[in-house]
This record gives C-alpha cells, structure tokens and sequence, in this order.
C-alpha cells in the first residue's frame, strides 16, 4: 500500500481522487466529475461524466441544457468507482441537491463538504456530520465576527418594514439558487400569503424547486405586472438586478439583500441596500469550528473562502490542519 | 443611547441626501435635552475624548480573542469600532439599564488613560451589537458614516425651519450640547449672543468656469494663489485664523494672532514666504514649503523664523463694527484696498488684480503664467455680495489645466470605509528608462480617486488577478495596467526614489489598451517641473 491518503490530491483545479482518475467539483472540464452542488463555482459543463444527485443533474441541465453522462447518486447512496473508490453522497443542507461526498479507500474515509450550512431550510434536508479521516471543508464565512441571526428574525425585519410603508415594495436580491428559494419558503413559514413577484431570471429555477416538491406559494412575474399591482409586495430579484435599470418599473422599492455578508455594513453600503437581511446557506464561525469539533477528523482541509482564520483556529485547537490553494471558486453572493 | 444607535444604523444604510436630512431632523425633535445636543455634536464636529482612542479599542479586544483572528476580522471589515462591535463577547445581562447618550458622555470624558479600558468595557457589555458600534463611533470622535459637518447643520436647520447660514454662524461660538442654540431654534428663545465672539462666518465659494466666456465689465480676474484660505477675525480682543472648514487653525500660525489686531473679518490665502517664487511683495514658497507648517499644534521658533506666513488678501466682511457682507465686491474692494496700511505689510499684502483687454486676453495670460504658487484665476462678478457657500453668476474659479501623464500602476492597498473590501488606493510609477531595454518603473505618485465606481470594481479585479506579491493590506500586481494621471504640479522630492513628487494627482483615464511599457519615463514627468 502507498502512503496514507496519497491517492487523494488537491490540485490547483479540483480535489483528484487518483485511483478513480475523477475530479471533485473541478473548475475545468475533465473526463469524469463528482459534483457536490450545484452553484456555478462548484458544477461547470463540459465534463464527460458527471457524478450528482438526481435535483443538482436537473439543476446544471437547466442551467447548460446539456446532460451528457449524467449519472444519478440519491442520498445514502453509494456506488464504486473504478480503483476500488467507494463514494457515498450525503446531505450538505447548503440548497437544494446539495450534497457531502464521502470517499472511502483502502480503509481511509475521506469527506468533502463542498458548501454547507448547520440551520433548518424547508428546501433541502438537512446536514449529516459523518465520521472521517481526512475533512474537506469550506469557509466562506470562516471569520469570528460571522454569526448568522436567526432566520425568523430576518423575517419579521422584512415583513415589519414592508407592513410599515405599503405604498412601496421589499426589493430582495438574493442569489437565484438556492437563497431566493428559501426566502419564499421562509415568507411562506411566517404566514406571509400574499403572491411574491419574481424578476424573469428567478422563474424557472422557483419551477424546478416546485417540481421537487417544495411549495413556494402564489408567484408572479414582475413583467406580468404593472407597478400599482406590486405596492405592498415582496419582489425577488438577483442581487445584480438590485441597482438595475429594471428596478424602475417597481412601486418605489425598499432595496433589500438577503446574504450572510450584510453582517458588516460596508458590504450593505457597497450595494446600496436600505434593508440587509443577515440570510446565508453557508455555516457561520460557531457552525464551521462546532463541525469540525462535530467530526473531529485526523485532519482538516480547507476549500476555500476565509481559510486563514479557520486554519489559525484548528492551530489554536491543537488540530491538524491545511489550506488548499484551489482555484476557480468564488464568495457566492450567500 | 437606543435611539441614537437606530439613527446611526438608519444613516448608514439610507443612500439619499434628503432621507438623510428627514431621519437626523426627526430625531433631533424627538429626542430631549441634552442627549440630542451630543448627538448632533458626534454628527457634525465629533466629541473629543482623549482618553479613549483606537488603540483602546485594539488592547480591549486582544484580551478577548486571538490577535491573529482579530487582524483577519479587522481587515475584512476595514472599521476597528464595527470590528469590535461585532466581535465582542455577550456577556448575561446584569440587569443595568441601557445608558442614555448624555450618560457616556458623562463617563467617558470622566476617564482618564487607565480607567477607560474598563469604563468601555462596561458600557460595551451594556449594549447589542448596533448601540456597540455608535458608543464605539461616538467615544473614538469619528464617525465617518458618510454625514458631513455641513449635513448635520443643514438637518439642525431644517429640523426647526430656521436658516441654515445663522446656525453656521452661532455654531462656533458655541459648545456641545448647544443649550442655546437649541433654545433658540426649538423653542423661539432668543438667539445666542455672538456679537464680542471672534466668530468664523461661512466662506464665499466659487464654481468652476466651464466652457463660458465672460465680460469682463462684469467680472474682475484675480490671481488664484496656491496656499490655503483662511478667514481671520478679531473680535472682544481675540484673534482667530479659520480654515476653509471653519477650523480654529490660530495655534498653528501665532505670528498672524499677533499681526491682526483690528476688529474685523478678512478673507485670503495663506502663504508662506520663500523665496522660489515671484509674487508681487515678496515671494511665496512652494505649498510644499507651506505643508511643513500645517497641522502643527505649536511652532518652533525656527520654523517661525525660516518659514514665516502671510496672508495675501482677497475681501473685507466686517470692518471696525461694520458689516461689509451686503455690500458690492468693488466697494468692499475699494474699502480692502484703503485699509491695507492699518496692517503690517509684513504680514499682508493684496491680491493683486490682473488686467486684461478683453476675456481672449485674460486667457492668454492664464496660458502664459509659470509662478509656482498660482493656481489660476478667480473671476468675480463686480456687484456680487459676499454669500456663504457657492452660488451661481457669482464667482468663477478658472483653474489651470492639469497636466497628464501615463503611469503604471504597481502596488494596490485595500480602501477604508465604504471602499473597504475593494483595492482603491494606487500607486504608480514611470520607468526609468527604455523599458525594453531592462528599465525599471520608479514610484512617482499615489491616487486613490478620479475613476466610477463601476472602474473601481474593474480595476480591483484586475489587481486580484494579476497580484505577485501580498504585503498585509497591500498588493504588488504584475504592473501591466496603465492609468492616465492627472496632477496640477510636480516638484522635485526627496521622499520618492524618482526623486519627483506630484500635487493632486488623480486617476484621468484607464488605459486598457495600452502596453505598459508604452507608458511614460521619470524624464518626462521631470520636464513638466514649472519653476
Ligand atoms: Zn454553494
Ligand atoms: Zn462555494
């Protein structure tokens, strides 16, 4: 047998699982890719073969209109590669489809989170911390000053403002995987019934949702309308939509923005917007240091995002830890 | 203190002016004596507690988290207070009531150097997360959430409709938390009794000349000269230099307290005398020299001695107890010109006025002028009042154009404030020689304006993706981007490597296009020194 884990690589481009010769959420196309989700920084088209969950195929086929060798894995599912590779696909609860993958080799466990989050999301199931050798995680908001308020909070926020000026309407820009989604689940959660009105770009991905089984309630298309129809309305939109020429056919709007980075102010400031909702599918400082306590692996790895920080804490912790340089990936707007 | 950290919050994410002006008005109405006073105090001036600084803050926190996870969180945020704000452990509540602002007033001016980390950190514990970052604003006096001294007073006005120019003015003779002011304007008492205060009175400002041609049997040139304006006053005895801002800048410049003791307002500019350039009386030094004066909160004799001040003179607003204010430009000239012998020539002269045929000529002569200290001209219509503030038809300032040059750009620090998570601040350099022939680029100047926002997120990008080198908040890129610099004047400097050094250099264009090694060499930038 060779060294410990040597058949697993972090490379520049992706995660390489060497016996199997396959990538994991590779940022170039390559023969054979395992995907843990489907936001644009993870899932890319162009591969021979992609290796996901049944809703994040549907997903990047939406989004690339291609599916070529497209290969189903539902969760708790595990099927073998070649090389004697066992992969295992594994809730992420980051949004719909999203998935851990678990690589089990020689008797060493690996698991690669890809995004997740620790917080209650009525779109997706919820994460599983599972045991393993080596940890692969993110760390988007991996910095201390990261703590993601209550959900139910961040509602009422919205929903107080929007009782107290109804001449006008809540403009939310949120991310239109995943974040927009929850936002209408959330509403919908709250006792918020009345239609929500969608920017064109949101549609088919809200369909989607709804054919995997998650109701979103009464939505409109802003371009159905006209504007009196949306006073005292919920308006979802992607955040580059928000300082958008397209937001002036809307009743006066309160511009809202539905990210974990609302936390700090400048980065309100940076998009204009009145009303920051502190929303994100990604685990905050607590969740990030409490998971990996949570696995308590042999080692961590760290994808991408703010790993120093994370990497100084698994030092302070006494834990092995190791930031990998991967290139490719992005802050989502989360 | 609640409220008042609610409006900070609401300010900071209102984006209009007038949203702005409602949400300060409404509090100031809403709000009692005197918690409103110093909130409009931190608004406007900022309070001044000296023993509280940023680095209470820092030490503070170093006991409560890591130090290395406190610069990762101090640098993404680009704000040590909101840093601290959201960082700060939650302690159970001891059940003590959320203080008022007055009351942190009270205690924080109450500290001293030693008792104030516990003080803070006793007020902090107090409060959530939004009371933590006003207290932490209010208590290091700057709040820097995009109001000006000028907007809280124009709110003030608004507030209780009274006029905007006369809060300007009592503004100075008063302190924080402005009973009479407030008695005045809220409650119809009478106004505060300013007439023996050595009072700023809000500058006459001018609007750049664009494109317009200008009779000049309406408009009077004067030379624009490149010090700083001042305002100086005498009044109940006292002397006062004011800076453009309304600062009390009289400690930094005691010779000119000395040389004013005539009840009066005069309006000029500030030089230094030197002897590198002409000028009428006597030269003006280089506003470097001026520079080494500024910001000094006492002078030494040497510095009096070998840099001595005077102020060249523009206009009279108040002359032994009478107000010029309404009076035309060409009878408070005339009064200027007749009182010019009551003061020591050795500390002021006149602005003189340039003569010219027609508007063709006067051009012709801004062209023509190679004096260091002129900045361009002033064209000032002759029967104009003297206003606070910029106000059409009234005043021209005709600036000499900027000259430009093509640098690359090579390091990138990280902005603050609003610019925080953005590379906003540039430095730039021209080669040394042939660059195909192994020249090197030598820093020649830095800028951190003249380009959109949407140019900003351009070019940070263009920095993330071609860094080679990280230095803290600062990254060396692979210097292949070129910017067209603007600056108003470059002068020989010790400070830089390439030995030059540029006077308001700002970002003229960003030259996608262009090679860098295309871009302009040191003996360029050199040939365009005017002396
Ligand atoms: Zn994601
Ligand atoms: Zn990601």
């Amino acid at each position: 047998m060779s060294a410990a884990f040597s058949w697993i690589k972090p490379e520049p481009h992706g995660i390489y699982v060497a016996p199997a010769d396959c990538w994991i959420d590779p940022s170039r196309a390559v023969d054979t890719a395992l995907v843990t989700h489907g936001h644009a920084d993870h899932a890319r088209g162009g591969h021979g073969k992609t290796v996901a969950t049944p809703e994040t195929l549907a997903i990047m086929k939406l989004r690339y209109a291609t599916a070529d060798g497209a290969t189903p894995v539902s969760y708790g599912e595990t099927i073998r590669l070649p090389g004697g590779v066992d992969a295992t696909y594994i809730p992420a609860g980051h949004v719909l489809g999203s998935a851990q993958i678990l690589l089990e080799h020689a008797g060493e466990r690996v698991v690669i989170t890809g995004d997740y989050k620790r917080r209650h999301d009525p779109t997706c199931p919820p994460f599983e911390a599972v045991p393993c050798d080596i940890f692969i995680t993110e760390a988007t908001f991996g910095l201390p000053l990261f703590t993601h308020p209550p959900i139910e909070d961040e509602m009422a926020k919205m929903l107080e403002r929007l009782a107290a000026q109804p001449d006008r309407c809540v403009l939310v820009g949120a991310y239109a995987l995943g974040k927009a989604q929850r936002v209408i689940a959330e509403l919908r959660r709250a006792g918020h019934t009345r239609p929500i009105y969608l920017h064109g770009a949101m549609e088919k991905m809200c369909r989607l949702y709804e054919e995997y089984g998650v109701d979103l309630g009464e939505l409109r298309l802003v371009s159905d309308h006209a504007k009196d129809d949306m006073r005292g309305s919920i308006v979802v939109c992607p955040p580059s939509a928000l300082n958008d020429r397209w937001s002036r056919r809307l009743p006066e709007p309160i511009t809202a923005m539905a990210s974990g980075w609302m936390r700090v102010r400048q980065r309100a400031r940076q998009r204009n917007v009145e009303l920051p909702l502190i929303i994100s599918d990604h685990a905050d400082w607590g969740e990030l240091t409490a998971t990996i306590e949570e696995v308590d692996p042999h080692e961590t790895w760290i994808t991408h995002g703010r790993e120093e920080a994370l990497l100084r804490w698994c030092q302070l912790h006494q834990r092995r830890a190791r930031a990998l340089a991967l290139v490719g990936y992005d802050d989502e707007d989360d | 203190m609640e409220a008042f950290a609610a409006l900070i919050d609401a300010l900071v994410y209102t984006p209009g002016r007038n949203e702005k002006l409602r949400l300060i008005g409404e509090y100031l109405r809403a709000t009692p004596d005197p918690d409103r006073g110093w909130a409009l105090a931190a608004l406007s001036d900022g309070l001044d507690f000296p023993a509280v600084k940023s680095s209470t803050i820092r030490n503070l926190m170093k006991d409560r988290i890591d130090p290395v996870l406190w610069t990762l969180s101090r640098d993404f945020v680009g704000d040590t207070a909101e840093t601290a704000s959201l960082l700060w452990p939650v302690t159970a509540s001891d059940g003590t009531a959320v203080p008022s602002v007055t009351q942190v007033v009270e205690i924080l001016s109450s500290t001293n150097r030693n008792t104030a980390p516990a003080e803070l950190a006793r007020l902090l514990d107090r409060l959530d997360p939004s009371g933590r970052y006003a207290l932490l604003k209010l208590a290091t006096g700057a709040m820097r959430i995009g109001i000006s001294s000028r907007l809280a007073k124009v709110a003030f006005a608004q507030a209780f409709d009274v006029p905007v120019e006369l809060v300007e003015e009592y503004w100075h003779g008063l302190e924080p938390p402005y009973p009479d002011l407030f008695a005045w304007a809220a409650d119809n008492a009478d106004p505060p009794d300013t007439e023996n205060m050595p009072l700023f009175r809000p500058f006459m400002l001018a609007h750049p000349l664009e494109e317009a041609k200008l009779d000049l049997a309406d408009y009077a040139a004067e030379w624009k000269w490149d010090g700083i304006r001042v305002q100086l006053v005498h009044a109940g005895g006292e002397t006062r230099v004011y800076s453009r801002s309304g600062d009390d800048i009289s400690p930094t410049f005691p010779e000119l307290v000395d040389a004013f003791r005539v009840p009066g307002i005069l309006d000029g500019e500030l030089l230094v005398r030197g002897a590198v350039q002409g000028g009428e009386k006597g030269g003006a030094a280089s506003f470097n020299a001026l520079q080494q004066r500024l910001g000094r909160k006492t002078v030494s004799k040497k510095m009096l001695a070998e840099s001595p001040a005077f102020v060249r003179l523009y206009d009279v607003l108040q002359w032994q107890g009478e107000d010029l204010r309404e009076a035309a430009w060409n009878q408070r000239r005339e009064r200027l010109e007749t009182l010019l012998p009551e003061l020591p020539d050795s500390h002021f002269d006149l602005s003189q006025l340039v003569e010219a045929r027609d508007f063709d000529h006067l051009a012709e002569i801004r062209e023509g002028t190679r004096d260091d200290a002129i900045e361009g001209l002033m064209l000032k219509r002759r029967d104009s009042p003297y206003i606070a503030g910029r106000r059409v038809g009234y005043w021209y300032k005709w600036k000499r154009d900027p000259l430009l040059i093509d640098c690359v750009l090579m390091y990138a620090q990280r902005g603050s404030g609003k610019r925080s998570s953005f590379y906003s601040d540039y430095s730039f350099g021209c080669w040394d020689g042939d660059p195909d022939a192994g020249a090197e680029l030598l820093p020649v100047g830095k800028a951190y304006s003249g380009f959109t926002d949407e140019e900003l997120k351009k070019i940070d990008r263009h920095v993330r993706r071609n860094t080679v080198n990280r230095f803290g908040p600062v990254r060396e890129t692979d210097k292949s981007l070129v910017f067209e610099v603007a600056f108003d004047s470059v002068h020989l400097s010790k400070r830089h490597k390439s030995g030059l050094a540029m006077r308001f250099p700002r970002i003229h264009r960003i030259r996608w296009d262009k090679p860098a090694h295309e871009a302009d060499r040191i003996d360029a930038l050199r040939a365009l020194i005017r002396d």
